[in-house]
């Protein structure tokens, strides 16, 4: 594995694998010394064209507790924004001596068009591009569903998984559609039809438009972010009408399983898709979900970066 | 391929090595044994066993992955992580004994070293191996070996034990020195 490109590249084996590392590397996060030396001498490059708080801070976060040196690089106050193409930009990360870049993009596809590109030689995580893909971000969520859902187990099998809101736009829903069913979950989609991308039957998934029929019979339920800036498009008459039909109050927290978790990848409207006591009650883990993320994101940084790339072609040893 | 310790004879080692790390430390009370996964692991808990059935009181026992801190990472493929427990205890101001299968270049207990010095500082720190092979590449000696055995550099040693490879024994491989 050289590039973290889309949850397609990855095997159930190799999800695993992650699972399993971040799970260790969660340990020197709570330890007295949050560091450790094991990628010493290499540099990473945080390439976000587009806006990010968590992705960005838990990757610069992650790469820091290795110990490798991170530049972090926004569109904002850089040639990016004077209109400089991604082939120049990679370009110029290569002759800085990039060993990896972590790209955030708005055009779907970029980071795969980055790492076919004969740009740059380092390796290439997605951090999110366009509508596409959030490989990141669905192992972060796979992993806290694993901590309190899977009983020991190492996989997700038999655990049921709704998520809710705005698919169509949401690469994170995508991510997370592959990933959990790979690993052994089955998922429900929910959200007015309007939200949800043409070809969606398709995906490893069931698919509902009413929320209070599914909420009783699964273990999490993840609440998707409105994007505000998209609303303009009338995909539902109002922000009220949504809330009502689609949002996480209180009434439906209670309706929900013994144990079922309640995630959000953030960040949140408080008040449109959750409203405040479900964002912050005892089934909340979306405050949990940023912690593991740090540890998820240095378990793809090391299996990425620590090894020898020339002999990984057999995938993980031991 | 030569048999170079039998079943028994690493049986009677363990059992020596229990002993001599209960009389340089006057007793099991402050002793934490740390296993070096995958081969060290098990042998902590033969010589925790060993310890506690001499003693007649249990014994702080764990195991520490050393995988971050090895020098020689960027040289092989990316390793999995093995999973690191430390006892109820700790090591803070303990009497630390790590315990590997084979002592070969002393890199793995560098390695250790390292990770321990990011959990705690023990008060001590002992090592105890199953097989002391030589050809060391650094200042690192071993306090309870279980047997040395001269190898020459093309050699190399093979641990089986009981619980991952079905039997007990040490093999010698390759051409003789």
């Amino acid at each position: 594995m050289k590039h973290l490109l889309s949850i397609n590249d990855l095997s159930k084996v190799d999800a695993i694998s992650i699972l399993d590392t971040a799970q260790e590397l969660a340990r020197v996060s709570d330890g007295p010394m949050k560091k450790l030396p094991t990628l010493r001498g290499r540099t990473i490059v945080n390439l976000f064209a587009e806006d990010s708080t968590r992705t960005r801070i838990s990757f610069e976060a992650a790469a820091k507790r290795l110990s490798a040196d991170v530049i972090n690089f926004s569109s904002k106050g850089s040639s990016i924004s004077k209109g400089e193409s991604l082939k120049d930009t990679a370009q110029t990360l290569q002759a800085m001596g990039a060993d990896a870049v972590i790209i955030r993009h708005s055009a779907s596809g970029a980071a795969q068009r980055l790492a076919d590109s004969k740009w740059m030689s380092g390796s290439v995580i997605n951090a999110g591009d366009g509508t596409h893909e959030h490989p990141s971000q669905a192992l972060l969520d796979a992993f806290t569903i694993r901590k309190h859902l899977s009983k020991g187990a190492d996989d997700l099998t038999g655990l049921r998984v709704a998520i809710v809101g705005d698919v169509l736009h949401s690469r994170v829903a995508r991510s997370n559609v592959l990933l959990l069913s790979k690993l052994g979950a089955q998922v429900v989609l929910v959200a007015p039809p309007t939200l949800l991308p043409v070809g969606v039957e398709s995906w490893p998934c069931q698919i509902s438009y009413d929320l209070d029929e599914v909420i009783a019979n699964v273990d999490a339920i993840m609440m998707l972010r409105i994007q505000l800036e998209r609303m303009s498009e009338m995909y539902f008459p109002n922000a009220r009408e949504y809330s009502r039909y689609f949002g996480l109050n209180s009434d439906r927290i209670r309706a929900m399983k013994a144990g079922a978790i309640v995630m959000h990848p953030g960040p949140m409207n408080r008040g449109l898709e959750i409203t405040a006591d479900a964002a912050d009650g005892a089934r909340s883990v979306i405050v949990e979900q940023v912690a593991n993320g740090v540890s998820i994101r240095m378990a793809i940084l090391y299996l990425l970066l620590a090894g020898n790339q020339e002999f990984a072609e057999t995938g993980v040893s031991s | 391929m030569g048999l170079a310790l039998p079943a028994p004879d690493i049986a009677r080692a363990l059992i020596r090595i229990s002993h001599e790390i209960l009389e340089r430390n006057s007793g099991s009370a402050n002793i934490t044994l740390l296993g070096i996964p995958t081969r060290g692991a098990h042998l902590a808990k033969r010589i925790a066993s060993a310890m506690e059935k001499i003693e007649g009181t249990s014994v702080q026992m764990g195991t520490l992955d050393i995988t971050l801190h090895r020098d020689d990472l960027r040289m092989r493929a990316p390793r999995a992580l093995m999973p690191t427990v430390i006892p109820p205890l700790g090591v803070e101001g303990r009497d630390v004994v790590l315990i590997d299968d084979v002592l070969f270049s002393g890199r793995t207990i560098r390695a250790a070293l390292d990770a321990l010095g990011e959990i705690g500082r023990p008060k001590s720190v002992q090592l105890a191996v199953l097989v002391d092979r030589g050809h060391r590449q650094l200042p690192i000696r071993a306090d309870f070996v279980g047997k040395n055995l001269p190898t020459s550099i093309e050699q190399s040693v093979v641990v089986h034990l009981t619980e991952l490879d079905g039997a007990d024994e040490v093999l010698i491989e390759g051409p003789l020195p």
